[in-house]
Formats: C-alpha cells, structure tokens, sequence
C-alpha cells in the first residue's frame, strides 16, 4: 500500500550537509495505523512530508498504491499541526468541500459529502462558521474532515493534536479513533507523543535524530479502544520509550 | 436611543467650539472679511454654488477623473504586484525599479506628465494612474508573499490547478493587503488629483475651483471648496473600502475591524 | 546585481525611445543631456541652493508637527476628555489634502516660506499625532504595573516606560510624517514658492520646456527622500527599537 525504500534526505546548510532522514525503509498495509514516534530532529515531519510530495527524497523511492509519489495527488490527504490550515476565507462547509470543488463535482452534491464529513467529526452545526469562530481543536476536526471529504486512501497527519490542551488532546484522539474505525483509512501519524501512538497505533515506528534514523519497529496488538491505565498499555509506552533514549547498540 | 443621541451630542460638541471660535474671530473685525469671511458666508456660498450647479459640475470632473486613473492604477496594480509576487522573473525584473519610482513624491512627476501627456485630462489622469499604482503594487506583492506556505500545500494536495490555486488561495489570501493598497491608493490618487487640478489650470473641477477662487479673493468658495473636498475623501474611506473590508476580510477574521 | 541589471535595461529603454526620433528633444531628453544639466546643476550651486531651501522647510514643518503631534497625542491617550474633543475634529481634518489648504495659506499669508511651511505642517500631524496616541495606549500595561510596583510613578512612569514603550510607534509616525511632509512641500513649492526650492524649480521648468531639469531635479528630489529614509530613519530605528528586538507593525 505504502512503501518506503532506503528514503534518504540530505540538504546543504552554510555548515555543510546535513542528513534529515538517514536510510529509512518501512511499508504500510491497507487500513493500518502506522505512528512515526520520535524527538524534534528525528526526520519524522520530513518523512512525512516526502509520502505527500512536497519534495523527493534524495535517493531511495516512495510507493503510494504502488505508483511512485511524484508530486501531491489526490490518493493522499493531509492534516498539519498548524490551526492556520485552514482558509480563512471558507466557511467549515467551504473548506470541506475545497477539494471537491477542485475535482469538478457538482455543488449540491459536494455539499452533501462535504456535511457528512463534518458530521463525521460532530460538527455538522458548525458547517457556516468562519475558522476564526471555532476553537482550536474544532479547526482541527475540519481539517481532518477536509482531508477526507475527497475520499484519499491514506491520511497522512502531522501532529495534529500537539497544539491543543491535555484534555482536547484526549477527546480529539478518541474521535480520531472512532473515524479511523468507520473510514479504515491507511493513516501515518507523526507524533512526539508515546502514549498518543500507542493509543492509536496499529504499529509503531521509532525514529531517532543525528541522523534521523529508524530504530525499531514496535506492533501494538491491544484491543480497541484502549485502555491507557492497563498494564499492557504501560509496558508498550514502556518499550517504545526505552527504544528511544537507549544508546547506538547492534543493526538496527 | 438615548445612549445614541448623547454620542452624537458629543461628537458635534469639539465642532461647536471650533465653529463658535471661528465666528468670534470672523465678527470681531480683526481681519478682512473676504479672506476671514464668516461660518453662515461660507454656508451661503455653498448652497448658492450647489444649486446653480456649478459645484456639482466641479465635483463631477475631478471624481471622473479619480475613477479613471483609480481603475487603471488598481487593475494593474493589483496584476504586477501578484506577478511580481509569484514569478520570481517578474520580480527581479520591475521590484527595483519599482522601489526607487515609490518614494519620489508623485507631484514632482507632475509637471513632467503634464509636459508630456498635456494639461488636460490626459494629463492629470494618466499622473494619477501612475502615482497611486505604486502602493497598491507594494501591498499586493506583500500580500501575496504574506499568503501561508500551508495554504497552498493545503489546496495542492487536494488538487488545485495553478489557475484555480490563484482564484481560490492566492487572490483571497493576500486580500488584507491588496485591500490596504487600494485604500492607501486612493488616498493617493486623491491627494495627487486635487494638487493637479490646481498646478494644472483645469477648466472644472475641485482643485481648480480652490486655487482660482484665489484670484478674486474668494475666501468661502475656497472653504465651501475644501469642506466638498474633505467629505467625498471620507465617504470614498467609510462607505467604499469599510463595506467592502467588513464583508470580507473581517468576516473572515484576517483583519480586526 | 539584479537590480543593476534591471535598471540599466530600463535605461537603455528610455535612452532608445529619446533618440528615437518620436518625440521632441526638449520633451524628452537624452540621458547625456540630463546627467550635463544635473552636473552643471550642481557644480554652479544652484541645486544645492535649491534643496537648501526645500529641507529648510520640510524640517520647520515637520518640527512643529512633532512636537504638537506628540503632546496632543501623549495628551489624548492619557486624558479621556481630551481624546474625546480631539478625536472628532482630527477625523474630521485628515481626509483632507493638505494640499487644498495652500490657496488659503497663500491668501492670509502670501507666496512664501509661511504658506509652504504651513502645508507641510498639515501634511505631517496627522501621522505623528495618531502613531503617539496609538503608541501610548498599546503600552503593555504589564510593564506599567511592573514599573508601579518597583515605585515609578508620575514623570518617571512617563518618560522610562510610557515613552520607550510607544516608540515604535512614534518612530512609525515619524517616518510617515517625513513621507507626507516630503510630498507637501513638493507641491506646496509648485504652488507657493516664489524663487528657490525643488518643486519650484520643477514647475519653473514646465514654463520653459526644459524637461532636462526637471528631470535633473527629479532625481534630486528622490535621492534625498531616499537617503532620508534609508539613513536616518533607518539608524534611528537600529539604534532604538530594533536594538530592543520589539519592533511591531505600526500603520497610522
């Protein structure tokens, strides 16, 4: 489904080259969650942002449905950390329906969809609001819902909730949970965050930085919807977190 | 309502002692009346030139011309500044020339473009095209480098088009400032075309209608002239550009009204 | 570099089109001409005789606006019922230019220094009252109550943090007072000036056809209003505000 092949990333800085992302390889299958966990520098964010075509990797490949990512392309949809994504200038509705609207269909008919998107992240009262009305992690939800209205087979978020308080954060992962549940899209997270990968996560893979480099890769069999408090629950974050302050040791 | 009346008592309250200051210094005999003439003077010629026309007919041409060279500075304006803004070509091309064209003073280009284009309208409306370009070509521009890289990331990924993206994204993001620009542009373009209309000689219009009153000591037709001036370059700020502000950039929450 | 290669294009554009034939030589010049009349210009004294006069004025001007700017604008932010007095009539005076004045100067006051004088007044008070008034609200009142705690008070309170704080904003509206106040006496020279002075100069030529040095001044004119932009306000704002890393957007 996806396929990431020996993907490296190298860009020049006045104090010589620097390598963001260093060999990396992993490959996700229809309908999981794949979390990509690691620190600020790890080339998470930059991994991320080669799967949706930003740029391309210097060397290495990329596979989306087995075509080679050249560029965006509708097969994939996005959501950013930054409340700004939005256009100001669109109401909920508006915003949901953008991609749509660029694909030619029909007004009624996209509004219809655009409404069933944002029902699916309960805010379907919301659809004429301007961004600047809602609260941050309400943005937040239309974006996710803009992201799918179009109907890509993978969603690809950028810490999304990282911005928001403990509590929204708490609310928005569930949701987000129960979306992935009804859609069963392909989503790769990007997060800083343990305990939020393995409470979403199908798989969880482990990034650490100079180079940004994979560490390990680490399966979370646990049964939805999970239970942060269980012990299963703690020894995964347990895992997850000893994987990423060990020190170099063995092939990784 | 009460509330209403009472802050409308207020704001007319610094007028009232200006004008009540203005007419103790008109009636007190200290300076000529013809160059100090009084407020209800003033008034007088006001009602007289508006109901035979005359100001009318003076304020007709100068808006005519504002309009003219206005639309022209606006549409290209707004087009090279959002060129200039997204090629970079473009940019290195006419940013140059454009950042030393902007601080001259566009009266000093004045007798050059009537010299030039003649004394007429062609003159004065190609002078004003020209002087009120400059700031709504900067504003665009910045608009459209101010326009969020996740925006447009937002828009490509869900399939816009170069044309559509400019439609959709660009035009509308940049707004706030291309707003600004027409705003400071008009402003301009005012400024500039009633100097003109004085250093020019037109036959109508409101610069004229001042700096010829001169001539006969027509102290009131040049204030009548002047509050003419001034209440049009409010109503252009307050009922153009607030409306059209509130109903976009407002409501969409880019700028606090 | 860019730019050089910019503006040497667009010179070789109009010295083509000069020497083209298409247009009287008087009206357009060539660039020799222009750069011969310049030199002379400025070699015989006229020129700086000229621009002497000009900043003469646009300085008396721009001194009387700053400081009536300045204390009426300290004066209205502080005092409620001067902010309401003033504010209407300010508002009301604005919209219009203050180049419609200058018949009137001329009338009370005769061609001359005190009429160009005067315009420029108008022009430039509007910009340093509005930036002072705005400045002296937008203080932080963080630092006014962290200042009254360590005892400031009164006179103190004013000049250590009322002033400092606001500077951002008056050196705006010094910088648009300078803009202003050059456009008014360009103008106000065309109209009021009666022998000396780079708009009367301009216009002077008009009379004469001698496009030569009214471009030869125009130049002048841009050159000073550049230097005054690039170095004094320029230093002034590296030497202050941005030394102090709080530079805002200022508009009037």
């Amino acid at each position: 489904m996806i396929e990431v092949k020996n993907v490296t990333l190298e860009y020049g800085t006045s104090e010589g080259k620097v390598l963001a992302v260093d060999n990396a390889s992993f490959s996700a299958k229809e309908s999981e969650f794949l979390c990509l966990v690691g620190p600020s520098g790890c080339g998470k964010t930059t991994l991320l942002n080669m799967i949706a075509g930003f740029f391309p990797p210097t060397q290495g490949e990329i596979r989306v449905h087995g075509q080679a990512v050249n560029g965006q392309g509708l097969d994939r949809g996005i959501v950013f950390q930054d409340f700004a994504q939005l256009f100001p200038w669109r109401t909920a509705l508006g915003n949901v329906a953008f991609g749509l609207e660029m694909k030619g269909v029909a007004k009624s008919e996209r509004e219809r969809i655009a409404l069933e998107q944002l029902r699916l992240v309960k805010l379907e009262k919301f659809a004429g609001s301007f961004p600047h009305h809602l609260s941050g992690g309400m943005q937040q939800r239309v974006a996710i819902a803009r992201a799918l209205a179009y109907n890509p087979g993978v969603l690809l978020m950028d810490e999304p909730f990282a911005a928001l308080d403990a509590l929204t954060r708490d609310e928005m992962q569930r949701l987000l949970a129960e979306v992935w549940r009804a859609t069963r899209k392909t989503v790769i997270y990007v997060t800083h965050n343990v305990a939020e990968a393995v409470y979403l996560a199908d798989r969880v893979i482990v990034m650490t930085p100079h180079p940004g480099r994979i560490r390990a890769e680490v399966p979370v069999r646990l049964p939805r919807p999970r239970d942060p408090l269980s012990v299963e629950f703690l020894e995964h974050q347990k895992m997850l977190l000893r994987h990423l302050t060990q020190k170099e040791e063995g092939p990784s | 309502m009460k509330s209403r009346a009472a802050s409308i008592l207020r704001a007319a309250f610094p007028f009232a002692v200006v004008a009540a200051l203005w007419e103790i210094a008109a009636h007190s005999g200290a300076f000529p009346p013809r160059l100090f003439p009084a407020l209800e003077a003033v008034a007088a010629t006001l009602a007289s030139l508006t109901a035979s026309g005359v100001l009318p007919h003076h304020a007709a041409d100068t808006v005519f011309r504002l309009v003219a060279g206005f639309a022209v500075a606006a549409f290209a304006g707004v087009l090279l500044g959002i060129v200039m803004g997204r090629y970079r070509r473009a940019e290195d091309l006419l940013m140059p020339l454009v950042s030393i064209g902007a601080p001259i003073p566009g009266l000093a280009y004045a007798p050059l473009f009537l010299l030039w284009f003649g004394l007429g309208d062609t003159g004065s409306i190609v002078l004003v095209a020209f002087v009120s370009a400059f700031p709504v070509i900067l504003n665009s521009w910045t608009g459209v480098k101010a326009v969020k890289e996740i925006w447009i990331r937002a828009a490509q990924t869900m399939g816009a088009d170069e044309r559509r993206l400019f439609r959709h994204v660009i035009l509308p993001g940049a707004l706030p400032y291309i707003l600004t620009g027409l705003r400071l542009g008009l402003a301009q373009a005012w400024r500039i075309l009633v100097a003109v209309e004085m250093l020019a000689a037109v036959p109508w219009g409101l610069g004229w209608l001042i700096f010829g009153a001169r001539e006969f000591l027509n102290t009131d037709a040049m204030l009548a002239g002047i509050a003419v001036i001034g209440a049009i370059g409010l109503a252009l700020e307050k009922l153009v550009f607030q409306r059209l502000e509130n109903y976009t950039v407002v409501r969409w929450g880019m700028m606090a009204s | 570099m860019k730019a050089a290669v910019s503006i040497t294009l667009s010179l070789i554009l109009y010295e083509a089109v000069a020497r083209s034939g298409w247009f009287a030589q008087a009206l357009v010049p060539t660039l020799p001409t222009i750069a011969r009349t310049l030199w002379a210009m400025l070699a015989d004294g006229t020129m700086a005789r000229h621009a002497a006069n000009t900043l003469w004025r646009v300085f008396a001007g721009l001194a009387l606006a700053a400081v009536t700017g300045l204390v009426l604008g300290f004066l209205m932010a502080r005092y409620r019922p001067v902010e309401r007095f003033f504010m209407p009539l300010v508002s009301a005076l604005m919209p219009i230019p203050s180049l419609a004045w200058a018949p009137v100067f001329i009338l009370w006051f005769g061609l001359g220094n005190t009429a160009t004088v005067l315009v420029v007044f108008y022009a430039a008070s509007f910009p340093m009252v509005i930036n002072t008034w705005t400045g002296a609200r937008a203080v932080n009142p963080l630092w006014l109550r962290a200042a009254g705690a360590m005892g400031a008070s009164g006179a103190s309170m004013f000049w250590k943090v009322v002033v400092p704080g606001a500077s951002p904003f008056i050196i705006t509206g010094l910088r648009l007072a300078f803009q202003r106040a050059w456009i008014a006496v360009v103008g106000a020279e065309m109209l009021a000036a009666s022998d000396f002075g780079l708009g009367w100069v301009i216009f002077d030529a008009k009379e004469f056809l001698n496009a030569d040095i009214m471009l030869a001044s125009l130049a002048v004119i841009g050159a000073i209003g550049y230097a005054f932009e690039r170095l004094v306000f320029g230093s002034l704002e590296r030497g202050t505000v941005l030394r102090w890393g709080m530079v805002r957007t200022a508009k009037a």
